[in-house]
């Protein structure tokens, strides 16, 4: 029997399986040690493979990440725990100018395939130091692939080929998500490539794009829009945003006639609005209603009204309605 | 804090320190000194007559370079600032792969994407430098830490300007390489200046050395115009980090007897008075008067050393003008070890464009 485990447990054992397999891996951050990580996605791994393999790091963003690009410069296979993504712009001097860059513009000479992980997402009422979904910062950056799971089972496959790439990866956790539902995970060696989607429900009428937490707001929509309206949204979980999988959007769109994208990010330039316009510039003649957004809207994260901020079920079927309506 | 010197300005040995190296070496340390100042006046020159877009010297701090890399072994990794491209040159670091690259040609290992001066080589173990500042620091220290997980008897060493004594990743580079006693050398090139902005308005700190203190780390300074102060400091340094001591931090004190690079123009903040002192303490008179106070060298010896490097890199420099610039695949070739679908199809519409006449 498969056993059954959160999205956080899914984290830990693919971390768990792969430091057994890679004696080059070694994983690091803050609290990642005896603590087993502020959200014990590391648990017992530093009694398990020793503190050479296992690091709690002083406390400094840029450091975890410029630290672990001199490993991975060197052959290692570092993987860096961001304790909150809120907290990586210390960091973001070293991933973006640095590791996104090594391999291009050292033509192709040196490389820095890091893995980092990082919790990111609203809606546990974490305010604006814990809740962001910084992610369009990085998708805006050649030479990083981003990747966000939405399920305890996509976790696992996902997180084990980010640990196998020759590319920086930076890879965000639903925090979310970590304890909201266990799946089944299998133990052992599966792997689910980067830049594949998955559609999550098939539907004929409206194309609803998403990743990571907003996944499970578009399918609670998609039921919603079915039984009351007898609206069939197709919902495609993305997986990676970079590289894309821009087939299953293209397949879908081009059956449905309509598209609307979910993220919990500020609706201004976030991934949406990338969604929406690779849409628009490809198969605008497909389409039979305007391509709409639901998004975090363009203030800080907040607190009190977190619930009113994040992208809803309600407010995700008012927008099914309006594109299907149009 | 005390200043080592071993050879004092006017070339006189201090010989209780006197590094023990043999005459071969000490003349192809001498002869790589040359040829870094060489480089300077040549690339300025290219500079000015606009065949190049930049140049970056490093005029009046050879010693600090060549002395640091003559005391490694060549297993041990360099993690350059900008300022130390005679250490892979030192390593054999081909002149032909150098010219290319200044003229960003289809030749040039780096394929035409950086600025002159901004070269990095993997078989000479010279990481590939960056622009912004002080980012190497923290990534030495975390490829030390590389050094020492996979058992490897290897050291490395990391050069930063003054200025850059005060970025987060100096700090953090410390800091960690403290904390995990990482095989690294610090090296701190303490020129006087970032750009226009004296040392005075980097640090209230009374010596840079100082700072390593904070840090749990040996702090020293050395006279960076000696060439043999730098050697002996740095293969100290490395002796300490072989045998599992951990890092240490040398701060030479030197001075950038040149403009920034191509695009700055000193005189506007630097007293002449101050430049006229250094150009006194230049570090390659220093170490001539040296070697022919040892009979190492003969009156007249560094002109011809001059000359056979002269003449290689003009004959470097017809050639690479003739070469055409990198493909247009290099555009988009390395941003990932695969080419992703958006890059091929970005690949594809400039490509298409070429063809179209207008
Ligand atoms: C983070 C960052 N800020 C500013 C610059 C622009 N800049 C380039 S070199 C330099 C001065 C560096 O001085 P120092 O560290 O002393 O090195 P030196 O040039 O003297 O060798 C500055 C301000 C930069 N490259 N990176
Ligand atoms: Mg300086």
């Amino acid at each position: 029997m498969m056993p059954e485990l959160t999205l956080v447990e899914s984290v830990r054992l693919a971390l768990e399986e792969e430091l057994d397999r890679n004696d080059k891996l070694i994983v690091l951050g803050e609290d990642v040690g005896p603590n087993g990580g502020v959200f014990r996605a590391t648990q017992g791994l530093l009694e398990k493979y020793g503190p050479q393999r296992v690091l709690d790091t002083p406390l400094s963003e840029n450091g975890i990440i410029g630290f672990a690009i001199g490993m991975a410069l060197m052959g290692l296979k570092p993987v860096a725990e961001i304790q909150f993504v809120d907290f990586i712009y210390p960091g973001f001097d070293q991933l973006i100018s640095e590791a996104a860059k090594f391999r291009y513009r050292s033509g192709g000479m040196f490389t820095s395939p890091l893995v980092i992980r990082s919790p990111y997402g609203g809606g546990v009422r974490g305010a604006h130091y814990h809740s962001q979904s910084p992610e369009a910062y990085f998708t805006h950056t050649p030479g990083l692939k981003v990747v966000i799971p939405s399920s305890p089972y996509e976790t696992k496959g996902l997180l084990t080929s980010a640990m196998r790439e020759q590319d920086p990866i930076l890879f965000l956790e639903p925090k979310r998500l970590y304890r909201a539902f266990k799946e089944e995970v299998p133990s052992g060696d599966y792997t689910i490539p980067l830049g594949k989607a998955r559609i999550a429900r098939e539907g004929e009428d409206v194309t609803i794009l998403a990743y990571g937490a907003m996944l499970h707001v578009a399918l609670e929509a998609a039921e919603l829009a079915s039984k009351n309206q007898k609206i069939e949204c197709e919902v495609i979980d993305l997986r990676t945003l970079v590289p894309l999988d821009i087939i299953a959007i293209e397949n879908s769109v081009k059956k449905t006639g309509r598209m609307i994208s979910i993220t919990e990010s500020p609706k201004t330039s976030g991934f949406s609005a990338e969604l929406s316009a690779i849409v628009a510039e490809r198969w605008i003649e497909y389409m039979e209603g305007p391509i709409m957004r639901v998004t975090g809207y363009d203030t800080p994260f907040p607190l009190s009204l977190e619930q009113e901020y994040l992208p809803s079920a309600k407010r995700t079927l008012d927008t099914i309605e309006k594109v299907y309506n149009f | 804090m005390s200043m080592l010197q071993i050879l004092d300005s006017s070339g006189n040995n201090h010989p209780e320190l006197e590094p023990n190296i043999p005459e071969r070496k000490l003349v192809k340390m001498f002869e790589y000194m040359i040829l870094v100042r060489l480089l300077d006046e040549k690339g300025m020159r290219l500079q000015r007559q606009g065949r190049i877009s930049f140049s970056i010297p490093s005029t009046g701090q050879e010693a600090t370079q060549i002395g640091a890399v003559a005391a490694l072994n060549s297993e041990d990794w360099i993690f350059p600032a900008y300022r130390e491209p005679g250490m892979a040159f030192y390593r054999g670091f081909p002149l032909v792969d150098l010219v290319n690259h200044w003229f960003i040609n289809e030749k040039d290992p780096q394929k035409g994407r950086r600025l002159p001066g901004l070269f990095g080589s993997k078989k000479y173990r010279y990481v590939n430098p960056s622009a912004p500042i002080g980012t190497q620091i923290i990534q030495a220290a975390g490829a030390g830490f590389a050094y020492k997980y996979l058992k490897e008897k290897i050291v490395n060493i990391v050069f930063f300007g003054d200025g850059a004594t005060s970025s987060s990743d100096f700090h953090s580079g410390l800091n960690f390489g403290a904390v995990f006693k990482t095989p690294t050398i610090f090296f701190c090139q303490n020129n006087h200046w970032a750009i226009s902005v004296p040392l005075s308005k980097q640090t209230g700190a009374a010596s840079l050395a100082d700072k390593a203190k904070g840090y749990g780390l040996p702090g020293i300074q050395i006279d960076g115009n000696d060439i043999l102060a730098v050697y002996h400091a740095v293969f100290e340094a490395a002796k300490r980090a072989r045998a599992g001591e951990g890092p240490t931090f040398i701060e030479a004190v030197t001075y950038r007897a040149g403009p920034h690079t191509s695009s700055d123009d000193p005189t506007r903040y630097r007293p002449k008075k101050d430049l006229e002192k250094w150009l006194k303490l230049d570090p390659i008179k220093r170490f001539e008067k040296y070697l022919i106070s040892k009979k190492f060298l003969k009156n007249g010896q560094t002109n011809k050393i001059r000359s056979s490097f002269d003449i290689e890199i003009n004959t470097l420099i017809a050639k690479a003008e003739e070469y055409r610039p990198p493909a247009l695949e290099t555009l988009f070739s390395d941003v990932y070890s695969d080419l992703p679908w958006h890059l091929k199809e970005q690949l594809d519409e400039i490509a298409s464009l070429q063809r179209r006449s207008i």
